[in-house]
């Protein structure tokens, strides 16, 4: 996969990988990003819930997979559209997000960094660090922590 | 800097290995405080400690390990005889250098107290002796600097041979004494010591290279290159040999979990006042080392619980006649892929009475569970949570662990705990643990287009239930179950708990798989699609997102790369609700098994007029039906109803049983019992739908009133049993084909008990039945009657049955009668197909619904050649 960075790539603080969701835009500190893969056969958890998408074989580690259609409360993919692979590191192995677009990787600037605005659903709100204000869009900076902690207590 | 951190955490972890020997050799001691080697060893291992202490600079640690080891110089000496008090006194100034050296861990040097008053209380101890010894071994002060100078060499004691850097080899212990007593074990191992993460990570890469031998297994098959095929067989021969050997790197001997006990036992029984001896069978039976970190907590408390609560005071045991020392035994040993730990004291064992009182009155169950329950079940009630049978709890071990918590522990780990216990003599309790966790074998199977691993250690049996036996499937309050050999086996459906798709519809299914699982003493059979191989698995984790779905035990990438669940029993099992349904038909199955043949049957009850109990077997009932009256029709001088679009004829049963008028407690509707006779349906008016029992049908007085076969108790009342072909036969006289010709039936079968039973219940059914009880029985009845149906037992005795069946076929010239051989276990989908097989049908003995379906059909098969003989004849 492609990992330019934007123009000016000495002054950022931060590395962002960006995907599409649902024409949302989201990133992820590269950092946490192990790769980005296209679409991959996946074994269903029955009784997992919905956001839960299933588990992936990756070169012999199992990985879950979670729908972040699901996870941010956005509307499902349409059928016969295949999502693609973000796999993220936590300390419970990797975890693979499943978005609809793989974007490039982005360099941005602490000064465009943002509370997110209420314009922004509270489901999704409660995932993000910030946002980025980018020429013509909004780049929305998830937590990949909170993200990845299901528990109910938690959005 | 880095040197000195390497030393003192060398230290820390031999020292800790030291004590733990300490305390065994001690509790030994007490017992032959004589024992020369014994006070060697022991001598020598604090003098290692104290001169190990001064060249790090550990001067309070040096202090206390030189005060006890002054005393043990005395004993060692002879001069001396060790006594309770003074063991007491030096394992506590063990416990203390344990505490000491618990501090160097954390902060790397030594707290700031003194322990003054230990200190002299060891040295008070060293000095009442001094004064009775005549030849002294010096000044203490003089000691001291003898030892100190010894202590600048300390590190180069008999412990550690050779100047080998020190992280990576210490040769073993046991190596290096230097007369190494025969009582210890004295084996001349070489040992090495290896982190514990390297071999985890060893063990992984051998899951991986499993895993990666299974995908080229898999491709070398279809190869025709004999190189590959010879190479990857080679592969595979050294795989799984050095899989079996990583694995061996991960057992330990239980030894290690067992070593604190004598020291546990020993302080517990003096705490508590008790005299308690601790013996230990198999201690170097081998675990893999995760199960050892997971069973130490569940076998202390286990442990503690027997001294507590099992052994009886001295007073208490002399009393009842037995010997004032108590013994608590501990056991372990493979068997059947599995490790066996038991945990048995001689002591009051547990008595029921107390234990049911106790549930009872904690709520934990109720009255009429426990009359359900047996002896067993009684027991295993110590295991659920809140229950302490304790009068008091001592801090010792009724810290609120549990029971409970001790049998999740280990069933986490996927073993199973079970206790016996005899009243007066002693409790043991059984465990039982897989010896590994990470590679298991694994049954796969399928279910929707989804495929599952089910771990082969929960594995009894496969069955198959074959085409058209789809009835074999009972119900039993709304739970379906399956009889297996005679005993009631709840079932779950796989596709069902898991909210699956189906492939085709589940109902045109041709066979039904059932994989027999036991947990926890509860066998229950899994309805799956369809059954693939056996499997070597390697269990990976599921993420922690997923660890709140308790029917799965994990994941496993299978050869061909796909990603299955491993399915967890016990969690299946909860899931599908079974243990309620296991629980509460118990009884049933104990019932069952008691006698293989028990007469239980469904039964139908309802009233009519005043006739207050009858009864029909259930298995003649299509329906229960219920219409307004304004339906009811009359056409031909008969009542009907249109129903289902057919016309279904109505019989007021009252009328026929000439049992008085109708007492409906409904005068706007009426409830109608719907029988069938193949395509022939026939609706009987009843004033009320009872009750629908399970019960044994004992002893039937016969009736001589027309419409009731007999009657018998069900269910504590006294019940008669309606005639059902008399019922149709008032319809229309046309309705039975053979003019009113009623089947008859022929039990050939040696016990007359069972002889009874089918007749009974054949009876019941509306057949006539004659009986057989050996071979020459039959031929003799066969020449003087005619038979429609023979049910012969394949045990039946005298001649061969198949000779039998051939003498009948062909001397007697019976080719119209219909066979059907009955055996005593389930024959799943088996039925003739050999061209020269004299039966007609394989049945299940204890299967009575089928039978008599097969019967039924046989019959019908008969009159319907019948009639087509007949037509061709009119024609």
């Amino acid at each position: 996969m492609n990992h330019t960075s934007s123009e000016s790539a000495n002054e950022h603080e931060q590395q962002l990988t960006t995907f599409t969701v649902a024409g949302l835009f989201f990133g992820i500190d590269v950092r946490e990003v192990q790769e980005v893969l296209r679409y991959q056969e996946m074994t269903l958890v029955p009784q997992s819930g919905s956001v839960i998408a299933g588990l992936i074989n990756l070169r012999g580690e199992i990985v879950t997979a979670i729908d972040m259609r699901r996870r941010l409360g956005l509307k499902d993919r349409e059928d016969g559209v295949l999502p693609l692979n973000v796999v993220v590191r936590s300390d419970d192995g990797a975890i693979s997000l499943l978005v609809d677009e793989i974007g490039d990787v982005i360099g941005v600037g602490r000064d465009s960094f943002e509370q997110p605005p209420d314009s922004i659903d509270k489901e999704q709100r409660d995932l993000l660090d910030g946002v980025y204000k980018l020429d013509g869009r909004l780049l929305l900076a998830l937590s990949t922590a909170k993200v990845l902690d299901l528990s109910p207590t938690s959005s | 800097m880095e040197e000195q951190d390497e030393l003192t955490k060398e230290f820390l972890i031999e020292s800790n290995e030291n004590l733990t020997q300490l305390d065994q050799d001690f509790v030994e001691l007490e017992q032959r405080p004589d024992d020369k080697d014994l006070l060697s060893s022991v001598f020598r291992t604090t003098h290692t400690i104290k001169g190990t202490c001064g060249f790090l600079g550990f001067s309070t640690l040096e202090a206390i390990a030189h005060g006890a080891e002054n005393i043990l110089s005395q004993l060692r000496e002879g001069e001396r005889i060790l006594t309770p008090a003074l063991t007491t006194l030096l394992l506590e100034a063990f416990d203390v250098i344990r505490e000491i050296l618990a501090v160097i861990e954390t902060t790397e040097r030594e707290s700031s107290q003194q322990y003054i008053d230990l200190r002299e209380r060891l040295k008070a101890a060293c000095d009442s002796n001094e004064e009775t010894v005549s030849s002294s071994t010096g000044a203490p002060g003089d000691e001291s600097a003898a030892e100190l100078s010894e202590s600048d060499g300390g590190v180069e004691t008999p412990e550690v041979s050779a100047p080998l850097p020190v992280e990576s080899s210490a040769v073993d212990k046991e190596q290096a004494r230097p007369a190494a007593p025969a009582a210890k074990s004295s084996l001349a191992e070489s040992n090495i010591r290896v982190r514990v993460d390297l071999l985890d990570n060893l063990m992984n890469l051998v899951g991986e290279l499993v895993l990666a031998r299974n995908q080229i297994l898999q491709f070398s098959e279809s190869q025709q290159d004999t190189n590959v095929t010879a190479a990857s067989q080679r592969l595979n021969l050294i795989t799984t040999e050095l899989q079996a050997n990583v694995m061996k790197t991960r057992m330990q001997p239980i030894r290690l979990v067992w070593n604190n006990f004598p020291r546990v036992v020993r302080d517990l029984g003096r705490s508590v006042g008790k005299n308690i001896e601790l013996q230990m069978e198999g201690a170097e039976t081998e675990l893999d080392k995760t199960i050892i970190e997971a069973i130490k907590d569940p076998l202390t408390h286990l442990v503690r619980n027997s001294c507590d609560h099992g052994i009886e005071s001295t007073a208490v045991r002399t009393g009842a006649g037995k010997s004032g020392k108590g013994v608590v035994l501990l056991r372990a040993y493979h068997e059947g892929g599995q490790v066996n730990i038991e945990i048995s004291d001689d002591g009051g064992g547990i008595d029921p009475a107390k234990l049911k009182s106790k549930a009872l009155s904690k709520g934990l169950v109720r009255t009429e569970e426990l009359e359900r329950m047996g002896e067993r079940e009684i027991l295993n009630l110590i295991f659920m949570a809140g229950f302490s049978t304790a009068e008091k709890i001592t801090n010792v071990s009724g810290r609120g662990v549990g029971m409970d918590v001790v049998r999740t522990n280990i069933e986490k780990i996927g073993g199973s705990v079970d206790v016996q216990s005899q009243l007066g003599q002693g409790t043991t309790i059984k465990i039982k643990i897989p010896l590994t966790l990470a590679i298991i074998p694994a049954l796969i199977v399928r279910c929707g287009t989804e495929r599952f691993a089910i771990p082969q250690v929960s594995l009894l049996e496969l069955v198959r239930i074959g085409v058209g036996r789809g009835q074999q499937i009972e119900s039993i309050s709304g739970a379906p179950v399956y009889r297996l050999r005679g005993k009631l086996l709840p079932l779950v459906y796989l596709g069902e708990i898991l909210a699956l798709k189906n492939d085709e519809d589940q109902s045109q299914e041709p066979s039904v798989n059932i994989v027999v699982l036991q947990t926890d003493d509860k066998t229950f059979g899994l309805v799956v699609d369809s059954v693939s191989d056996t499997a070597e698995i390697v269990v990976k984790p599921l993420s922690k997102l997923l660890k709140g779905l308790s029917w799965y035990a994990g994941a496993t990438i299978m050869g061909d790369g796909y990603v299955a669940l491993i399915l967890d029993v016990m969690g299946v099992a909860l899931r599908g609700q079974i243990m309620g349904i296991g629980h509460s038909h118990a009884h049933v199955a104990h019932d069952e098994s008691v006698s293989e043949i028990s007469d239980r049957q469904a039964v139908l009850i309802f009233r009519s007029g005043s006739d207050k109990r009858l009864a029909v077997p259930l298995s003649v009932v299509d329906r229960l039906e219920e219409f307004p009256v304004e339906r009811i029709e009359s056409s031909g001088g008969r009542k009907v109803v249109q129903y289902r679009d057919r016309i279904l004829p109505l019989l007021a049963l009252n009328e026929v049983l000439d049992s008085g008028a109708v007492d409906a407690t409904d005068s706007e509707k009426v409830q109608v019992v719907v029988f069938s006779e193949g395509e022939r349906q026939v609706g009987a008016i009843v004033d009320e739908v009872l009750d629908i029992v399970e019960d044994s049908v004992g002893v039937r007085s016969p009736s001589s009133r027309r419409g009731i076969v007999g009657s018998a108790v069900i269910d504590g009342g006294v019940t008669d049993f309606v005639d059902l072909r008399y019922l149709i036969s008032q319809v229309d006289e046309g309705w039975i084909a053979d003019g009113g010709r009623v089947t008859r039936v022929m039990v050939a079968e040696g016990s007359r008990f069972s002889r009874g039973v089918l007749r009974n219940y054949l009876e019941m059914a509306g057949c006539e039945v004659l009986e057989a009880a050996d071979s020459a029985g039959v031929l003799k009845i066969l020449r003087l009657h005619r038979v429609d149906v023979l049910l012969a037992s394949l045990d039946l005795p005298g001649m061969d049955v198949y000779e039998l069946m051939r003498q009948i076929r062909t001397d007697l010239g019976l080719y119209e009668m219909r066979m059907i051989a009955l055996s005593s276990e389930s024959k799943d989908g088996s039925s003739p197909a050999a061209e020269d097989d004299p039966f007609d049908d394989y049945q299940d003995e204890l299967d009575r619904e089928s039978m008599l379906q097969s019967v039924t059909q046989l019959t019908r098969a008969i009159e319907s050649r019948q009639a087509a003989q007949v037509e061709v004849l009119t024609t």
